[in-house]
């Protein structure tokens, strides 16, 4: 499949991708009734309207009530204009906020999961706030007294994607992509060729193992051979048990220290110089 | 106001030459209306057309002299510098050689500065995007100091003015930079719960992930006359949906009626505005001048000076 597999028969990131967008991937709502029991889906922001492309509400999970919520594609066209790709506008990172401060009240646990090829990009979101809309979501988070998990399933379009990652741990699956722009955005803007998406997929570090190198994420979840839609049931226990086991790590820290640590998870990432070393590496190279 | 640009500036690392008298014969033309203006004029009148009332972009030391106290700017974190963590190459594109040129040419490190200064004698923390230097774009650096703006705004108990131009997040810096949105956040929280209020300042214009994190946080949202200020860009939206925009979208007025800004700021009245606002959430006790030690100032001002 790959016209560049490396030495190791490993996937080029440009296969990764078409893998992370394949229709027959198991989708947020194939998750959440795969890992949970008695999901009741609670829907609306109580502002405008309610997203079909952000799905949420709450279930139990190995015994514990969680807040579940995550982007929803479908899996063919009539599904998709139905979800609008998994595009949310603000009225669904509006009710992902709604339901995360309902976690907060009772103390549940949320589980995100990442499923977007971005934010949606229209003159009704933006009249409607869609950048506030993102924004108060990762204020909130921040802050939020219970513990987070986000897994990345598939597609994490940047800040809409983002929106719901502020998390204490983000995993995500073998095959996912996780970009501050799409491939073919990306090619657009700094190769300007779109049809340089692959180069792009490859230059922009934007695979599980790539965002793993860059301590982005946690953990890799791998997934069964091929990738997730070929095994469904395998994909969602390997899921199952990785949440799990991070949220059992989180469940035993005190709401002071869970936050401490998001602080610092986030407050942490990106490298930065100071001017006297990159004069001095300038002077020496 | 008139002598905006003419107050002496120490301590900047800028490209700017001094100031000099600019002759009454000077034309310049008005990017807005493209009419012949006098230059003494439009500099007298802080870069506002007289005549249409267009905003011509200010850099980043522009906005501090304009704002701030004379001599009351302590700029603080200029040092910090862009690294690579990509090696992030295309055939159109050199992030490592794009930055040695910017330093160069802007003699500055990144696109913002921050500091803390006085409005009306009341002290405040600054921070200042700076379009010229790759369209104000956020990576790690940027995201850095506006994270430690917000911080020191905590620590010292003041408010926290940032001034936004912007492209969004900077690609070169891959997801690195899409995760200073989720900094920025966790320090602007630490801000909320110090009880200190965060002002945000739209300027033309501003996009993407800095619109959706840190621009858009904030307790007060003020925008310029006619900024454009969006989450997806104009031409993106135009693909998606294959219409034309109207010419008023995503601007300050759009903002404002749909309930997205709280005021609509002209230039020439911002420095007052703000003057009254940070004066409604600085207790009288407490606007003091914390500034005349030095560097030290958030720390004299934390002990009571
Ligand atoms: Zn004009």
């Amino acid at each position: 499949m790959a016209d560049d597999q490396s030495q190791h028969g490993e996937l080029a990131p440009w296969d990764i991708v078409q893998l992370a967008r394949h229709p027959q991937r198991p989708h947020t709502l194939d998750y959440i009734r795969g890992l949970c029991e008695d999901f009741v889906e609670l829907r609306g922001d109580r502002r405008f309207g309610d997203d079909r492309a952000l799905l949420g509400g709450v279930a139990r999970f190995n015994g514990q009530t969680v807040v579940v919520l995550g982007h929803q594609k479908g899996s063919n066209t009539k599904e998709n204009i139905a979800h609008n790709f998994g595009s949310p506008r603000p009225e669904g990172y509006r009710k992902a906020l709604r339901l995360m401060r309902h976690a907060e009240k009772f103390g549940f646990p949320v589980l995100a999961f990442v499923d977007t090829p971005g934010a949606d990009p229209s003159m009704a979101s933006e009249e409607r706030g869609i950048g506030e809309a993102i924004a108060e979501n990762l204020l909130v988070m921040a802050e939020l007294k219970v513990p987070i998990v986000t897994t990345v399933i598939g597609e994490g379009g940047s800040g809409g994607a983002l929106a719901i990652g502020v998390a204490d741990r983000l995993l995500m699956l073998q095959y996912a992509i996780y970009s501050v722009a799409s491939p073919e955005a990306s090619a657009a803007i700094l190769w300007r060729d779109a049809s340089k998406a692959p180069d792009a997929a490859k230059a922009m570090k934007i695979t599980a193992q790539d965002l793993y190198r860059l301590q982005i994420i946690d953990e890799i979840v791998a997934e069964p051979d091929g990738g997730a839609h070929l095994d469904m049931p395998a994909a969602i226990a390997a899921v199952s048990a990785a949440i799990q086991r991070h949220l059992d790590e989180l469940r035993a820290l005190p709401a002071a220290e869970l936050r401490h640590r998001r602080y610092d998870k986030y407050r942490s990432i990106g490298v930065v110089h100071h001017a006297q070393t990159v004069a001095l590496n300038a002077a020496l190279s | 106001m008139k002598d905006f640009l003419r107050r002496t500036q120490r301590g900047f690392t800028s490209s700017r030459k001094p100031e000099q008298q600019i002759p009454e014969d000077l034309w310049h033309k008005c990017a807005g209306c493209k009419e012949l203006i006098s230059a003494k004029q439009f500099q007298d009148n802080a870069k506002v057309c007289p005549r249409c009332n267009y905003h011509e972009r200010l850099d980043a030391n522009e906005w501090v002299s304009l704002l701030l106290d004379p001599d009351s700017w302590q700029e603080q974190d200029a040092a910090l510098a862009p690294a690579d963590p990509l090696g992030f190459v295309s055939p159109k594109d050199n992030y490592a050689k794009k930055l040695q040129t910017l330093r160069e040419s802007t003699h500055r490190q990144e696109a913002a500065i921050s500091g803390i200064g006085t409005i009306a004698e009341q002290p405040l923390v600054l921070c200042v995007s700076d379009f010229a230097f790759m369209g104000g774009s956020m990576g790690a650096v940027v995201g850095e100091k506006v994270a430690r703006s917000a911080e020191r705004a905590a620590d010292a108990g003041m408010p926290l003015l940032t001034i936004n131009a912007s492209g969004g997040a900077r690609m070169h810096e891959g997801m690195l930079s899409l995760m200073q949105m989720a900094k920025v956040s966790v320090a602007l929280a630490r801000l909320g719960e110090a009880g200190q209020p965060h002002i945000s300042l739209l300027l033309d214009n501003c996009y993407g992930g800095v619109t959706a994190s840190y621009a858009s946080a904030a307790d007060i949202m003020l925008a310029e006359p006619r900024a454009h200020v969006g989450f997806a860009g104009p031409r993106v939206i135009e693909q998606t949906i294959r219409q034309k925009l109207p010419a008023d979208f995503q601007s300050a007025e759009f903002l404002l009626e749909h309930g997205m800004v709280d005021m609509v700021v002209p230039r020439a009245e911002l420095r007052a505005v703000l003057g009254r606002l940070i004066g409604l959430y600085t207790p009288k006790a407490h606007a003091v001048n914390a500034f005349a030690s030095g560097n030290n100032g958030a720390q004299a001002f934390l002990r009571g000076a």
